[in-house]
């Protein structure tokens, strides 16, 4: 392994300095909360499908042990947060802009806090590593929650030379990573080390904006010895974006549409990086993350929590909500979403709790029409033109938006943080995303109902010509077969029928043989109406023997057969 | 002069006989508006139109036969895409039929006698089962058209509105909240 060759910057286009209010919850060390009753852990919290319970109610569980499997394609597992009885299985509020509930397993805690046993993982087999890691329910924790154990295999076609922690932390008021790695240099850089083992990068860069002074100086005296590098970025929002600090770090462009691995990078949050360490040196499984709890609160700092407990606990440990408090956002105040019900549990994704007041978060003027200033085009990060997106997303014109590159929006924020007319830019770009995958969902399926309906009429059309030439086909043997006698035209069908013929004859022989004779002595009438029983048995016999005789000679073959 | 009306006879003959030979060689079965027509329509295969199916009604739309507001599962945005295709004004959906959220069919299968009656109805083969066993139909695959409703001797089948879960679920068409203002205000 070599240290990267260069350590030049480059500066994305655009960006914003929104005020960063870090200081509010940098400055306390991470606390922890005390054990509580009850814990709602979602199946679903990662991108892709959610796990499948495998506990069942009433069932007892210990701290860390495997509550719900990866199903398969992508998907993570969950784990109980700690030892209790799994008192319920169902809908309840999660964190989720949309504030639909969704499935958790709730867990009443015993207060013995007990964990299950955890071997180390061996890191000498990299196959079985990723399998661990997979079991472990590990997922990024930068907040878009792809699981990482397919991150963290490349395949055999794929070379990532270069590995970049994402330390920016560049949203506003969140502080988390920062905390983290001030508290934690040493375990993060070690398990950097071992990421870039595994998914075989030379160079590992931890990028990390110049306002956290205190992380950057922790990580210096961790790095040391190391080919891990530290690079104090500027602070400039968005540069914890995967292609904006991919960008900054190498200068490589990530194709539109693509990924920052396309160009050889592949990235990990800080916390992500923890929790792996954590994984492999202890076996531990993804059970608690750190949450920057801030904003109206009356003690802002940051808590180790774990996954399931109900964001009103977490903001009670802070010291409660101040009077003044309105909403409470997930996530900082660029791209973060406000919270339906404070019930919802922390999940793998919620990095932050900002709880709102009047005075930081005014509310937004009402929106007056795009003046097309282009100040949103100057703030893109990306390079796109978001008015003119806005001006076909709000009319419904969707292929339009896409055709000015919808996808490659990042949904910052920086458009509608600059925008004059508070026009609520993302949410139309939302919006228009969401609707454009709804209608390729539905294209396919009536691509599928099209095809399987095409199939049926197909299905029906030959069954129709299967019966009628089977129809007709039985008609014409029918004919045949009283027309003529196979003897005469076939001698091969002959032979068969005399060798039936014999066969049947002996058969008859030897019943004749084993007739019982127990009838001698019985009377006259009894006699007879064996006799008449008797004649009724030929009479069937000889029905039997004249059909064997009369059809195709193969035929009684196959039907002994079967 | 003769044998410049050879040539161009000749000329033109060959040109002739190229023309006939391409209009049987490439000659396109079926109407490509036709299939314009049926990549629009949402092959739910229900027959609300008055056709046996969605291919039957785009054929009846292509040569003017039926209007094109029959189609209730297409819905409005349904029938703005087939005026656009077919250049022509869009039209409310036709009277007497009504949209319907999406839903599909469940069958109790406590209920089911199996008699298959319903198997033979669904248009996209989506309902398994056999002769006196339980019927099942394949959620995935269900188009919701209702079809299998009527044939069954017993009403074991139900439909059910699919619910919005998270993954299904979108954001919505960003509205401004309006705020209620005092009038005295206004006045002012």
């Amino acid at each position: 392994m070599k240290p990267f060759p260069h350590l030049k910057l480059f500066r994305f286009p655009g960006g914003v300095h929104p005020a960063d209010h870090k200081d509010e919850s940098s400055q306390t060390p991470i606390q922890t909360l005390p054990l509580l009753p009850q814990y709602r852990v979602p199946l679903s919290q990662h991108l892709g499908k959610p796990a499948v319970a495998c506990v069942r109610v009433g069932e007892r569980v210990l701290g860390g042990q495997l509550i719900g499997l990866a199903d398969s394609g992508i998907s993570a597992a969950v784990h109980a947060p700690t030892s209790g009885i799994v008192r319920a299985i169902t809908a309840h509020p999660v964190a989720h802009p949309s504030g639909i509930k969704a499935p958790c397993i709730v867990i009443d805690s015993d207060g013995e806090d007990a964990l299950i046993a955890r071997t180390p993982i061996n890191r000498a087999d990299p196959a079985a590593t990723l399998a661990r890691l997979h079991d472990l329910g590990l997922a990024g924790l930068g907040g878009a929650v792809f699981p990482t154990h397919i991150k963290l295999n490349p395949g055999p076609n794929a070379h990532w030379p270069i590995l970049i922690l994402n330390a920016a932390e560049c949203e506003p008021w969140i502080t988390c990573d920062d905390r983290l790695m001030q508290e934690h240099a040493a375990e993060i850089v070690e398990g950097a080390r071992w990421m870039a083992e595994l998914i075989g990068a030379q160079s590992i860069l931890i990028g990390i904006e110049d306002n956290k002074d205190a992380a950057i100086r922790a990580l210096n005296l961790a790095i040391t010895g190391t080919v891990v590098k530290v690079c104090p970025v500027p602070t400039l929002y968005p540069m914890g974006g995967g292609k904006q600090l991919t960008y900054a770090l190498t200068g490589r462009v990530t194709p539109s549409g693509g990924r920052s691995t396309d160009v050889g990078v592949q990235m990990f949050n800080v916390g992500t990086v923890y929790a792996l360490q954590r994984a492999i040196t202890h076996g531990e499984a993804l059970t608690r993350r750190i949450v920057t709890v801030t904003g109206a609160v009356a003690r802002p700092g940051n808590f180790e929590v774990r996954i399931g407990t109900p964001i009103n606990d977490l903001i009670k440990a802070a010291g409660g909500a101040l009077a003044s408090a309105t909403d409470t956002l997930i996530g900082g105040p660029m791209m973060g979403f406000t919270l339906h019900d404070p019930a919802a549990p922390v999940v793998k994704m919620v990095n932050c709790v900002l709880v709102k007041d009047a005075q930081h978060f005014p509310p937004k003027p009402p929106a007056l029409p795009c003046i097309r200033c282009g100040a949103c085009a100057r703030a893109c990060p990306v390079t796109l033109q978001p008015f003119e997106m806005y001006w076909y997303a709000q009319a419904k014109d969707f292929g339009k938006a896409q055709s000015y590159n919808l996808f490659d929006c990042i949904e910052c924020g920086c458009c509608d943080f600059v925008c004059p007319s508070h026009i609520p830019l993302v949410d139309f770009f939302r919006y228009a995303k969401g609707e454009i995958w709804a209608r390729e969902g539905e294209k396919a399926a009536a691509d599928q109902a099209r095809v399987r309906h095409e199939f049926r009429d197909l299905r029906l059309e030959r069954e129709k010509r299967e019966k009628a030439a089977k129809h007709t086909a039985a008609k014409q043997k029918t004919v045949a077969s009283t027309a003529t006698t196979p003897t005469a035209e076939d001698p091969e069908a002959a032979r068969k029928k005399a060798i039936i013929q014999a066969a049947l004859a002996r058969a008859a022989a030897s019943k004749a043989e084993i007739t019982p004779q127990n009838t001698d002595a019985l009377p006259a009438e009894k006699m007879q109406e064996i006799a008449e029983i008797e004649a009724r048995r030929a009479q069937l016999r000889q029905t039997v023997h004249n059909k064997f005789i009369e059809d195709d000679p193969d035929a009684p073959r196959e039907d002994t057969q079967t | 002069m003769l044998d410049a009306i050879w040539i161009l006879s000749l000329i033109g003959l060959a040109l002739g006989g190229g023309l006939g030979w391409a209009a049987v060689r490439f000659r396109v079965q079926d109407d490509p508006l036709v299939e314009k027509i049926d990549a629009v329509l949402p092959q739910t295969q229900c027959g609300q139109c008055g056709f046996p199916g969605c291919k039957p009604y785009a054929e009846a739309i292509a040569k003017g036969e039926a209007n094109i507001n029959l189609c209730p599962p297409g819905g409005d945005e349904g029938i703005a895409k087939l005026a656009e295709l077919l250049g022509v004004e869009a039209i409310p959906l036709g009277e007497g039929l009504e949209i319907k959220p999406r839903a599909i069919a469940i069958i109790d299968e406590a209920t089911c006698i199996g008699c298959t009656l319903c198997i033979q109805a669904c248009p996209v083969d989506c309902i398994v089962g056999a002769a006196k066993q339980m019927h099942s139909i394949v959620a995935a695959q269900c188009t919701g058209c209702e079809l299998c409703l009527p044939p069954c001797p017993v009403d074991c089948i139900r439909m059910e509105v699919i619910p919005e879960d998270l993954h299904s679920w979108k954001w919505r068409y960003p509205v401004i909240t309006l705020k209620q203002v005092k009038t005295e205000q206004v006045r002012r």
